[in-house]
């Protein structure tokens, strides 16, 4: 009897400090927003958070902390590199996975999750040597128009190698889990591969496809060191791939430490990363939602 | 030797099967009756499932499998170098272990098949749903409800919206790989008499490790051991005087 109360209570002590550890990730969260906030307040004196956010004009000697440029440059670098990334990573995993002789599937794989543990200054210093002068050199002309090559198109092409291999790689392992009994079950109807692809394993698949273009923008918004390597860090709502841009992450970390001289600069830098914080649960709670609608279609 | 009686729908010969230097299936040899119920039987293990995949071949997106010799279907060799694959898998539907619905609607499983092969027009759809979903005793179950996913169906109801879809292409061959071995004895039951009910129009050959089963169901039998083919003849001559010790003993349940 004592070795059963023992035991219980060794199982409720389990279950207390599992649940307790569990919602460590939702205070961390609300925390920092908390916190970041609370830094930015001294800004809302001067300003409604509305007028600083839609506003572009950034003067920060004169109090003006209009953040919308540093908002649209993440959200079309960002995007950008999403729309490269999604589709290629998309056929690059199809490939491996459902073409590929498991000869070359076993080389690729270790390959790209090398790739995708590659530090970001080492992509940085590519995009500077070959992305920038490509653009610059070649693209721009080809489009009729001038850039220095420093771009929201340099930014979007480098974040986009950069989070091809992590989305490959969670792609991959969703098709590894489909079973191999599904798509027997088209072939035998007499489907050809492409068909089954197309028609039952993308479907299958789709709700982890989702999962895995979130983790790579998620990635993407907050990319900071490779991306202000090349798009220019121009103050300026971008009008077209070809001009410069100044993502929020690359505005945080060229200024932090250097401009606190400047009153409340310290506090804008707060809203920014809280501006960042808050774009990354939006673009997650959105991919739920169609999460959500994608399942309920399927079971 | 041909043991069966009538026109071979199937006709092995000198059949070799191998997984790289493993060799499962050896020197097959035989014929498979048109429109009867022939059952594979034999211990886990033994090539059935490989002998089936063979057929239709599904075999051919393993990696690293060898096929040797001939197999005949109608009279065509399937695996003569330029016949279209896809018609070979479309003469022929197949019933997996556990069931395996499409991630889509009830409706649009059964009019997979014919839209793979061309067929728009949804007047013609609604028939063809109807007829094989009525067919494999399923329509007064779904009819309400034919734009539900299927994987919300029960399993047995799965299964037997699996034959419907197969037959929805208009095989005239069904292989069921132990179609029942993840379905309750009643839904087993199902899917026996439909079975049985179809061997009238179809050539059906099923692979099954439950003895009774076959019993049951079959019309001709084939005891398969370690690859090779032991004994085959008529389902009552097999089962009660079986000529060969192995079978004896696998029939006795000596081995399984």
């Amino acid at each position: 009897m004592t070795n059963y109360l023992w035991r219980l209570r060794k199982e409720i002590w389990a279950s207390k400090f599992m649940g307790l550890s569990s919602s460590l990730p939702v205070f961390l969260i609300l925390l920092m927003l908390l916190g970041l906030f609370l830094k930015a307040k001294p800004l809302f004196v001067l300003k409604p958070l509305s007028q600083i956010i839609f506003s572009s004009h950034w003067l920060p000697l004169k109090g003006h902390f209009g953040l919308w440029p540093f908002i649209m440059g993440t959200l079309w670098v960002t995007l950008l590199a999403l729309f490269i990334a999604a589709p290629i990573s998309l056929f690059v995993a199809i490939f491996l996975s459902e073409y590929a002789p498991s000869g070359i599937r076993e080389i690729a794989r270790p390959m790209i999750d090398l790739l995708a543990g590659l530090p970001s200054v080492i992509y940085g210093v590519w995009g500077v040597l070959i992305i920038v002068p490509f653009v610059g050199r070649y693209l721009a002309p080809l489009f009729g128009t001038y850039s220095s090559g420093y771009s929201v198109l340099a930014g979007g092409l480098v974040l986009a190698v950069m989070i091809l291999p992590t989305i490959i790689h969670v792609i991959l392992e969703i098709f590894r889990a489909i079973p191999q009994a599904v798509r027997e079950a088209s072939l035998s109807l007499g489907a050809t591969k492409w068909e089954t692809i197309k028609h039952v394993l993308l479907r299958q698949a789709a709700p982890g496809i989702l999962a895995a273009l979130v983790l790579g923008l998620s990635r993407a918004l907050g990319e900071t060191m490779a991306v202000l390597m090349v798009v220019g860090n121009v103050v300026q709502v971008p009008r077209s791939l070809f001009d410069g841009a100044y993502p929020l992450p690359a505005l945080i970390a060229n200024n932090y430490g250097e401009m606190m001289s400047i009153p409340l600069y310290d506090s804008a830098l707060m809203l920014a990363a809280a501006i960042l914080l808050v774009l990354v649960i939006i673009f997650n709670l959105i991919a739920r939602l169609i999460l959500l609608r994608v399942e309920k279609g399927l079971r | 030797m041909s043991l069966i009686i009538g026109r071979p729908h199937i006709s092995l010969k000198n059949l070799n099967v191998y997984y790289g230097h493993l060799q499962v299936l050896k020197n097959i040899t035989l014929d498979i009756p048109d429109r009867q119920i022939t059952v594979i039987i034999g211990p886990s293990g033994c090539g059935k499932t490989t002998l089936l995949k063979t057929l239709n071949r599904l075999l051919d997106s393993v990696e690293g499998v060898r096929v040797e010799g001939r197999v005949l279907v109608d009279g065509e060799d399937i695996y003569s170098p330029g016949v279209e694959v896809t018609r070979i898998r479309k003469k022929m539907g197949l019933l997996s272990q556990r069931p395996q619905v499409l991630p889509m609607s009830i409706y649009d499983n059964v009019a997979y098949g014919p839209r793979i092969h061309g067929l728009k027009n949804k007047q013609q759809l609604d028939q063809i749903v109807e007829r094989y979903l009525r067919i494999a005793g399923l329509w007064d179950e779904v009819k309400d409800r034919l734009s539900e996913p299927a994987s919300r169906l029960s399993l047995g109801q799965q299964q037997r919206l699996c034959l419907a879809r197969g037959l929805a292409v208009e095989p005239e061959i069904i292989l069921g790989d132990e179609p029942t071995s993840a379905l309750d004895p009643q839904s087993s039951q199902n899917v026996e008499k439909c079975l049985l009910s179809l061997k009238s129009q179809y050539t059906v050959l099923l692979v099954t490790h439950i003895l009774r089963q076959a019993r049951r169901i079959a019309d001709y039998i084939v005891f398969l051991y370690l690859g090779e083919i032991v004994e085959h003849g008529p389902a009552q001559e097999v089962l009660n005087n079986p000529r060969d010790p192995r079978t004896k003993a696998y029939l006795s349940g000596e081995i399984s």
